[in-house]
């Protein structure tokens, strides 16, 4: 078992595509680490990159005290499960699973025995003479993963391991993933598109933007606390409030309200920043609908209703046109059409730099970075 | 809906139609089931006199039985060096990425009909002849496999494009080396192909005339696709006594082989590989 550091780490493809750019990163041992992003940005070249699948262009890969920049896949100890799971059609599950042995040349009797001791603890114990074209996706994920850790590897990394399930099964797999992982203390990266699945799952969380790095942190951190714009707009189930607004008094002004900053920040009179709140994190005043003045809220009409199960995304659209969306329970939904005056819960209001987008912030600005790497 | 003298006519026609290429397909089967036991075998079907002496004069036929045994040897010679050349080109082309690939591969086939195609066969020959290899199976099997090997990787590439490049790199990280991808998944998965190919070549060099004529000098060492033009009686008409049984001992390996090869394999004309 091992940790991986990844050092100014470039993959640059033939096509001249930097799919990887000058990236740094550290993952320590035994941690459940995910890469975050949209589509593009570079996951799966970075994992490609890790497994020994791409050539590193530029930058040094290191896996445990070993430097793997030049070594094969096969010769640097890591387990892959790709997005398709790439089982072999024409092999059993149980050849499957032992796949990993074969190509050592154990011996077929260690070959049955390791299928079935790794394939008892994901319950596939019944089905280890099908072949894979008789499984259901869920089950061909758990040979994927049996396949993976069949043979002790340092490092696991998972591609999308949950984007071929449907939803139901994939919420089922997330905790059997989340539980396998802690049961083995296995170092495991894996990629995912899906901000809610990187929340549940991981101990960390790389949010990746054009082949490098934009936040790495906490889930706790990167949802509270996104360092830009990207991170706000993609991280979170409901999209957050990306507010434009202006410095006045000492005030943010946005939306025709005046909301008090957070505190702490050095602000600059007339500098265009801008607001930052989750749906989740704005309250409605109580009785305070027909109040127009007076009221340190975003006052709006309801323009559209979304039912989301327990709570609903009621969208206001404010006077000068803006639209915030917040959540409300569900019992408590307003009509469509009903005046509304909205504030941040405390603390929860964030300012971004109207220009870099970056996050205002009263610690050094590279704090967060800083505080991953102390930890890592 | 009403369906009028006109419909009728037409139904008449299409069926009509269908008995015609029926027969036309059905009449040589009938031929080389009945003419091979009949005691007078002519061009003609009919129900035969019953008689196995065809067959003794088939056997007793000097060079009958040689030429079948001829056939088998070049034939399995052409098939393995084609089946087994053109998997691992098919493999390289359709992995590794070199300029003006596609165009390589068409330019192949497209040669492939003059190289072995009736305009060659005197540089053919004269090469062959230099290098010692008229009357020589062997010689004679590389040129047919040379003649299809373009066919036959052009037809595979597209079987070994649809297997998913993530079994191989699955493999690989699994520590497999390149020959273990090819022999634990490659190969497999791409089985159906490598079937088709082989039935296709073993079929094509079975048939094949014009290059074991010219090449294979020697009447011993002909295989029954010639020596079936050959078989006269003294006078120079066809020996009809011997042709109809040779032509069923002819006929049969054929489709042995394509029965025992659907069988076990099953044929897939396009890579229709996944999930398998
Ligand atoms: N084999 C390749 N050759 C050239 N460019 C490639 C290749 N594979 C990916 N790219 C490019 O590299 C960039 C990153 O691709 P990558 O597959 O790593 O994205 P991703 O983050 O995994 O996206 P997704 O979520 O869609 O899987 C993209 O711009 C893509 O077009
Ligand atoms: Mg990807």
């Amino acid at each position: 078992m091992a940790g991986i550091e990844i050092a100014e780490l470039s993959t640059v493809y033939p096509n001249g595509v930097r799919a990887v750019d000058g990236l740094d990163l550290t993952v320590a041992d035994g941690e459940f680490f995910a890469l975050l992003g949209p589509s593009g940005c570079g996951k799966t070249t970075l994992l490609r990159t890790m497994a020994g699948l791409e050539q590193a262009s530029e930058g040094a890969v290191r896996i445990g005290d070993r430097d793997v920049t030049r070594l094969d896949p096969g010769a640097r100890r890591v387990a892959m499960v790709f997005q398709d799971y790439a089982l072999f059609p024409h092999m059993t599950v149980a050849e499957n699973i032992a796949y990993p042995l074969r190509v050592r040349r154990m011996s077929k009797v260690s070959q049955r025995d390791a299928a079935e001791r790794t394939s008892a603890g994901l319950s596939l114990g019944a089905l280890l003479d099908r072949r894979p074209g008789q499984l259901s996706g869920g089950q061909q994920q758990r040979v994927a993963l049996a396949r993976a850790i069949a043979v002790e590897a340092d490092v696991l990394l998972l591609d999308e391991p949950l984007s071929n399930l449907d939803a139901r099964l994939r919420l089922e797999a997330r905790t059997f993933l989340k539980k396998l992982q802690r049961d083995l203390g296995l170092t495991t990266v894996f990629v995912t598109h899906d901000q809610a699945e990187a929340l549940a799952l991981a101990d960390r969380i790389a949010v990746m933007e054009s082949g490098s790095i934009r936040q790495l942190g906490s889930p706790k951190e990167v949802f509270q606390r996104p360092v830009d714009t990207f991170v706000a707009n993609f991280i979170g189930s409901t999209p957050m409030n990306l507010l434009d607004g202006l410095i006045a008094d000492g005030m943010v002004e946005v939306a025709g309200a005046r909301l008090a900053p957070p505190e702490g920040l050095d602000l600059v009179e007339g500098t265009p920043v801008v607001a930052g709140i989750r749906p989740e994190y704005l309250r409605v005043v109580p009785g305070a609908q027909e109040v127009t003045e007076g009221v340190a809220g975003i006052l709006g009409a309801v323009a559209i209703v979304e039912n989301l199960g327990v709570t609903s995304l009621v969208t206001i659209e404010c006077a000068d046109g803006t639209l915030v969306g917040l959540t409300v329970p569900e019992q408590h939904e307003p009509a469509v059409g009903t005046r509304l005056c909205v504030v941040p819960e405390a603390g929860r209001l964030l300012l971004y730099g109207g220009e870099d987008g970056l996050l205002l912030s009263a610690r050094p600005s590279d704090h967060s970075a800083e505080f991953d790497r102390s930890r890592a | 809906m009403t369906r009028g003298p006109a419909w009728m006519l037409r139904r008449i026609a299409f069926y009509v139609l269908i008995a015609v290429l029926l027969a036309f397909f059905a009449i040589p089967m009938l031929w080389l089931a009945s003419a091979p036991f009949d005691t007078k075998p002519g061009l003609g079907i009919r129900w035969p006199d019953w008689t196995t002496g065809n067959i003794t004069a088939t056997f007793r036929h000097p060079y009958a039985l040689t030429s079948l045994v001829n056939s088998l040897v070049l034939c399995l010679i052409a098939t393995a060096v084609t089946t087994a050349f053109a998997t691992l080109a098919a493999y390289a082309l359709s992995r590794v990425r070199i300029p003006g690939r596609d165009l390589l591969l068409y330019l192949l086939l497209l040669l492939s009909s003059v190289v072995t195609g009736t305009a060659a066969m005197v540089p053919i020959f004269v090469m062959m002849f230099q290098l010692g290899l008229i009357n020589s199976q062997f010689g004679t099997a590389l040129v047919i496999s040379g003649g299809m090997l373009p066919a036959a990787i052009f037809i595979l590439k597209d079987f070994m494009d649809a297997v998913p490049r993530s079994y191989e790199e699955s493999a690989r990280v699994f520590g497999a080396s390149s020959r273990q991808v090819l022999a634990h998944v490659v190969l497999p998965v791409s089985r159906p192909g490598i079937a088709t190919i082989l039935v296709w070549a073993f079929v094509n060099a079975w048939g094949n005339f014009l290059l074991p004529f010219l090449l294979l000098r020697d009447v011993s060492q002909q295989p029954a696709a010639v020596l079936l033009r050959t078989l006269q009686d003294e006078g120079g008409s066809a020996n009809l006594t011997v042709i109809p049984v040779f032509s069923l001992l002819y006929s049969i390996p054929v489709v042995v082989l394509y029965l025992v090869v659907n069988k076990r394999y099953g044929f897939r004309f396009h890579g229709g590989i996944k999930g398998g």
